[in-house]
């Protein structure tokens, strides 16, 4: 089974602590997994801000660098969302505008081989009890994309009830967006910071000591704002709850 | 005076902005938008009312183990019925013909509003009274006949505290949900004796006393009108038939009691089949007011010669709408039952308010609706594809499974394409961003200098505002993903 890690470009950047949990906890497993250097972004904010011509070399970039895996995990719920639901969107227009079917077969290649790493870890591997260990209270935000697109449903919830030491609360409102929304973030403001402060409040009524999420840019709009009011919560990608251990746990 | 020219140059081009009241000129949807966020009580009226009603049409819609198959035949008809447009309308007309009502066409809202304020002349009256409608609020009737000299006088209750309070609408079904009773109370006592009856000595705000003004106060007009104007939720093209959805009876009371029935409604209403209404009659309700089924479901075909109204006339509306079916992404948006579910579950929605919008269309619905009637070249229709963060909830909700984001985003690309303000510098740093990122090397390269410097970084960033206004920058990482991986498992 060869498997590369789709790390996504706001991980590579941002947050490679998520995807370096995500290679540890893979491997904890028993998966190999390989990182084709060839991957960049996957054109979600680029194509979601109406710039779907300028997405097409990074649909091509991406299908290309993942040709011959049998799965790409990502440990990033609206970049899975991207491939699965806008890939082949972008694939017929561009057939539909007389440009060839090129894009189109490498969309519809990529689209089945692509796993959100919950997905991934209960679907594929069948485990839902990954051995890891991680002492605090915890609540879940599931991101819209996670949520809608992609129906992860339980499956984030379940691997979280299974880690030891770990207490699971519930966040109210949990399906809610939290008004990230990419660049919705920046074009209007007023209404996603109003959403913003609505999700954190509710995070915060919880007492958990972390909010965790399966989308690192949901997560950073919400720790942007949590960090602003020196909120006592953390935020923390699932990958890196999941990849903690008794013998290297996660502080 | 502003107002006035927009007023003007709404009536020109023929796309009516809606009720008249300055919708054009108004500011892009993010400024009207943070200026309603800062309202609390409005906030706090939004806030309230779309909850109730969102958790009530959850719970209505579980009770049908069918809901998934409504919805899909829901959307199948509605699709099928698009892809044959012109057969249906043509049936439709020699149908309501033969059932002794006459029809009109009308391309534009200049047309519709000449032909009805024609229609109404004709009969000598100088009132009207109105069901509920968003085809003649689309139009801006109600100011195309004042400028006639014919008042029109709203009768839903929500339609009524609009027109007395010299307001605009903020939602579909609920039209004054931005108002809470006191306000509504306040409306009624100031405003109800310069239309007609006064508002009862010492009216309170409990929700009866409210109603029972209303009723007062428009029981006078609907005994005394000689002519109603009305939309439909349906028009059923074998029979002829015209169905009206209602929760208050004042629909009745138009529909039967005038002698002159005008109907104006949307080309995209239609449905082949009387049989066809067992999908929607069973949807609508559930998704609009979480009712089983609605208190009143009027239907007529034509006229009769002992009962409810002797002279009939449909007017069919295009107003843009043939544009939005020529495009092949953008035409499931034709499917709309315009139940508003998607503005009761949208949480942009409920932070902007429906004004925001700049429409009679507001919520999701309106984001898509409104820039594919009027084009996108204002600022506020601009904006609207923009306002949403694509979270999927209105999709989910739809009773007729349109992609709103999908056409959101298919929007945007219009947008972009036509290079508005902020979209050209917005398309240069794109394809800058597009160079870089289809060379893994430079991106590396750029991703450790960001790291590197993390040191140096500010809290805050001029130009970035938008973000940090508001929310703190992340902190950079010691290294790149991609460096880690070559020192440690490459």
């Amino acid at each position: 089974m060869r498997v590369a890690l789709f790390a996504t470009c706001v991980n590579d950047a941002v947050h490679p602590s998520t995807a370096i949990a995500t290679v540890r906890l893979l491997e904890r497993l028993g998966v190999s997994v390989d990182f084709p250097a060839a991957q960049t972004c996957c054109g979600q904010p680029q194509f979601n801000t109406g710039y779907r011509r300028e997405t097409e070399p990074l649909v091509r970039r991406t299908a290309r660098a993942f040709e011959g895996y049998d799965h790409v995990v990502a440990p990033s719920a609206s970049c899975v969302a991207m491939v699965r639901d806008n890939y082949p969107r972008i694939g017929r227009k561009a057939r539909s505008e007389g440009r060839g079917s090129a894009l189109s077969d490498a969309a519809d290649s990529l689209v089945p081989r692509t796993y959100e790493l919950t997905e991934f870890l209960v679907d594929v591997l069948g485990v839902t009890d990954v051995g890891a260990y991680f002492p605090h209270t915890v609540t879940y935000h599931p991101s819209c994309h996670g949520l809608r697109v992609l129906g992860l449903g339980e499956r984030p919830r379940r691997l979280l009830r299974a880690v030891k030491g770990l207490e699971l609360v519930e966040l109210p409102g949990a399906e809610e967006c939290c008004g990230f929304g990419g660049t919705f973030a920046v074009k209007n403001p007023a209404v996603s910071t109003a959403m913003g402060a609505d999700k954190i409040r509710r995070s915060l009524s919880t007492g958990a000591e972390v909010l965790c999420g399966a989308d690192n840019s949901c997560l950073l709009h919400i720790d942007g704002m949590l960090r602003r009011r020196d909120a006592p919560q953390r935020t923390l990608h699932i990958a890196e709850i999941l990849a903690s251990t008794e013998e290297e746990p996660l502080t | 005076m502003k107002e006035e020219k927009a007023r003007a140059s709404a009536r020109v081009d023929g796309r009516g902005p809606g009720d008249g009241r300055a919708f054009i000129g108004m500011p892009a949807f993010p400024e009207a938008a943070a200026e309603a966020v800062g309202n609390d009580t409005l906030r706090a009226n939004l806030r309230h009312a779309t909850r109730t009603i969102r958790d009530k049409r959850a719970v209505a819609v579980a009770e049908l183990d069918d809901w998934a198959e409504l919805r899909e035949a829901g959307k199948q008809i509605k699709d099928r019925t698009l892809h044959r447009l012109d057969h249906y309308l043509v049936q439709l007309e020699e149908s309501v013909t033969a059932a002794g009502g006459t029809v009109h066409w009308a391309a534009d809202a200049a047309e519709a509003n000449r032909i009805v304020a024609d229609l109404v002349k004709a009969t000598g009256e100088s009132e009207v009274v109105k069901v509920k409608s968003m085809a003649t609020q689309e139009i801006g009737l109600n100011e195309a006949l004042e400028a006639e000299g014919i008042t029109a006088y709203e009768t839903d209750l929500a339609e009524l505290i609009v027109q007395l309070g010299e307001d605009r609408p903020s939602h579909i079904l609920v039209p004054a949900i931005h108002r809470n009773r006191g306000e509504i109370r306040d409306i009624f006592r100031s405003e109800m004796g310069k239309w007609g009856r006064p508002a009862p000595e010492g009216l309170g705000d409990s929700p009866a006393e409210l109603a029972e003004a209303a009723r007062l106060h428009l029981r006078e007009k609907f005994l005394r009108a000689k002519v109603g104007i009305s939309g439909a939720n349906f028009m059923v093209a074998e029979t002829g038939t015209l169905v009206v959805v209602e929760s208050e009876g004042n629909g009745r009371m138009c529909l039967t009691l005038p002698e002159t029935l005008i109907s104006v409604v949307g080309i995209e209403k239609v449905v082949p089949t009387w049989r066809d209404l067992e999908v929607f009659l069973q949807t609508l309700p559930r998704s609009s007011t979480a009712e089983r089924m609605n208190p009143y479901t009027s239907m007529w075909t034509g006229t009769s010669d002992d009962d409810g109204p002797s002279d009939f006339h449909l007017v069919l509306l295009d107003n843009g709408r043939t544009d939005v079916l020529a495009d092949e992404v953008g035409r499931q948006t034709l499917r709309c039952i315009r139940c508003s579910a998607c503005l009761n579950v949208c949480p942009v929605y409920e932070r902007a308010g429906g004004h925001a919008y700049g429409s009679v269309y507001p919520g999701p619905i309106g984001a898509v609706l409104t820039p594919q009637l009027r084009g996108t070249t204002s600022e506020i229709d601009a904006s609207l594809p923009y306002a949403s963060t694509l979270c999927g909830a209105c999709y989910d909700v739809c009773p007729v499974a349109i992609d709103i984001p999908e056409v959101l985003v298919h929007l945007r690309e219009k947008v972009a394409d036509r290079g508005g303000r902020g979209h050209r510098l917005e398309k240069a740093a794109v394809k800058a961003a597009g160079w870089v990122l289809d060379r893994p090397g430079v991106l590396a390269a750029g991703e450790r200098v960001a790291a590197r410097t993390r040191g140096l970084h500010p809290g805050r960033l001029p130009g970035a505002s938008g973000w940090t206004d508001s929310r703190d920058l992340p902190r950079m990482p010691a290294e790149p993903f991609r460096d880690w991986w070559r020192k440690n498992r490459s």
